[in-house]
């Protein structure tokens, strides 16, 4: 026992063994040869594949994204021009229709003043030519009643005609008060 | 097969008049496995090819052939490769450290599974416990880091960054100087060995420890109950290790980025 403690005792553990230093070293080369040459640079090469993959998904999301927005815009940007263009439209179109409103008013003002004038000259017309030939029936008329009733005595015209005006003008005063009447009562209506 | 394995199961129990087999150093040699010459292959040198083995085919499953969408095992293996890339080179390095993420994840991963080895049963042996293997790593990570400052900044630059700091008093310029290049030149690779031949040489003492007492306990007596307190702490150390190992090789491949840092950056 004594004996094998000394034989070991004499091992000074920080002493490395030098084939077991080869050996390490030898393994550890490998080691690295293979994960540094091969292997490692393989894993690299796919973390950066699916680096760019994900990252060019991204990218193409991005793209989208913006390409939407940029639509979005656009879109937005068009409706408001229509809903300019449609409240600028309405507008004119009050304003010519308000226009156009005021000058049937003013057409159909005119229009009736004018069948009103029309009717009124009419009404005028027709009054002189009733009078004119009432006038003459009247005198006629009367001339025949009275020549019937007094015989010849009456041929002198110039009495006549006198006699016959100064019953017209007086039968005129009646006639005008009852037109003037109706022609009142006409324009009330 | 160390010798207080075979003691152990020889039947050597408290009571029987046998003193405890402590583990010592002699849980870290082996017998050769065979013998050319004066050349002996040990059990730590089979793991260390073991481990060289799973590292590169459990990467070669998962990205010998890579998919856009990954599969499990390539998933697996992205994950490692990102965290020693993302949380390592780029978070200590930065956009420079994507050049050394092969050698980092190398360093990590074989560190890693060498440490695994110490619960897996059958192995049940961190290589990294004995001193030429994290020698060896750490050799390399030294002379990284010392070829990277010279190429960077030439020889008289080279030499400012591992020794020289702006804006001192005059005073002090040798003693930083002196100190700088110890830290920088000795102190770093020896500490960056030894840390982690230290952590997983405890380690595995530690589970020896406890395992070779729970059956030097198992006697028929109170000191079977000592004996199942024994077991439950080798039990937990199995678990601690586990964190222990991975913690391990983070720290030993972070370090090795902060060199690598360290040796790219414009003068400090």
């Amino acid at each position: 026992m004594m004996a094998f403690l000394a034989e070991e005792g004499a091992q000074n553990p920080l002493i490395p063994n030098t084939a077991e230093l080869v050996i390490g070293l030898l393994c550890f080369f490998i080691v690295f040869g293979l994960l540094g040459k091969k292997l490692l640079p393989n894993i690299q090469k796919t973390l950066a594949e699916r680096h760019d993959a994900i990252e060019g998904g991204l990218e193409r999301a991005e793209k989208a994204q913006a390409e939407a927005n940029r639509t979005l815009e656009e879109y937005k940007a068009q409706l408001a021009e229509a809903r300019h263009e449609a409240a600028r439209i309405t507008e004119q179109a009050r304003e010519q229709g308000a226009v156009i409103i005021a000058e049937m008013r003013e057409e159909g003002q005119r229009q009736r003043d004018a069948i009103v004038a029309a009717g009124h000259a009419q009404i005028e017309a027709d009054r002189r030519q009733v009078t004119v030939t009432l006038r003459q029936e009247v005198g006629r008329i009367a001339t025949d009643l009275a020549g019937k009733l007094v015989g010849e005595s009456l041929e002198d015209t110039a009495r006549q005609s006198r006699t016959i005006d100064r019953f017209l003008d007086s039968l005129d005063g009646s006639a005008d008060a009852g037109a003037g009447n109706g022609a009142g009562a006409g324009a009330a209506r | 097969m160390s010798a207080h394995t075979l003691l152990a199961e020889a039947g050597c129990h408290i009571q029987h008049d046998c003193a405890f087999p402590a583990p010592g150093l002699n849980s870290f040699d082996f017998k050769p496995i065979f013998s050319i010459g004066s050349f002996d292959f040990t059990k730590p040198m089979l793991l260390a090819i073991i481990c060289m083995l799973l590292v590169v085919g459990f990467f070669w499953a998962a990205f010998n052939k890579p998919k856009l969408v990954p599969g499990k095992v390539q998933l697996i293996g992205e994950i490692g490769y990102t965290f020693v890339a993302r949380s390592i080179a780029r978070e200590v390095i930065g956009k420079k450290g994507d050049k050394y993420v092969p050698f980092l994840a190398s360093i990590f991963f074989f560190v890693w599974f060498m440490n695994i080895m110490s619960i897996i049963p059958a192995a049940q042996f961190p290589p990294m416990s004995r001193f030429a293997f994290p020698v060896g790593l750490a050799a390399l990570v030294f002379i990284t880091y010392m070829y990277l400052t010279f190429k960077t900044h030439g020889f008289r630059g080279g030499v400012k960054n591992l020794v020289w700091i702006d804006g001192l008093p005059k005073p002090l310029v040798p003693l930083i100087v002196l100190l700088e290049f110890i830290q920088n030149v000795i102190t770093r690779p020896f500490t960056l060995a030894v840390r982690l031949w230290a952590n997983m040489f405890a380690g595995h003492m530690l589970i020896v420890m406890f395992s070779v007492a729970t059956w030097y306990l198992l006697t028929p007596s109170l000191f079977a109950a000592v004996a199942g307190g024994s077991f439950a702490l080798a039990i937990f150390m199995t678990a601690f290790e586990l964190l222990i190992q991975f913690l391990q090789a983070y720290i030993f491949t972070l370090l090795a980025s902060i060199y690598i840092s360290g040796a790219l950056e414009e003068g400090h």
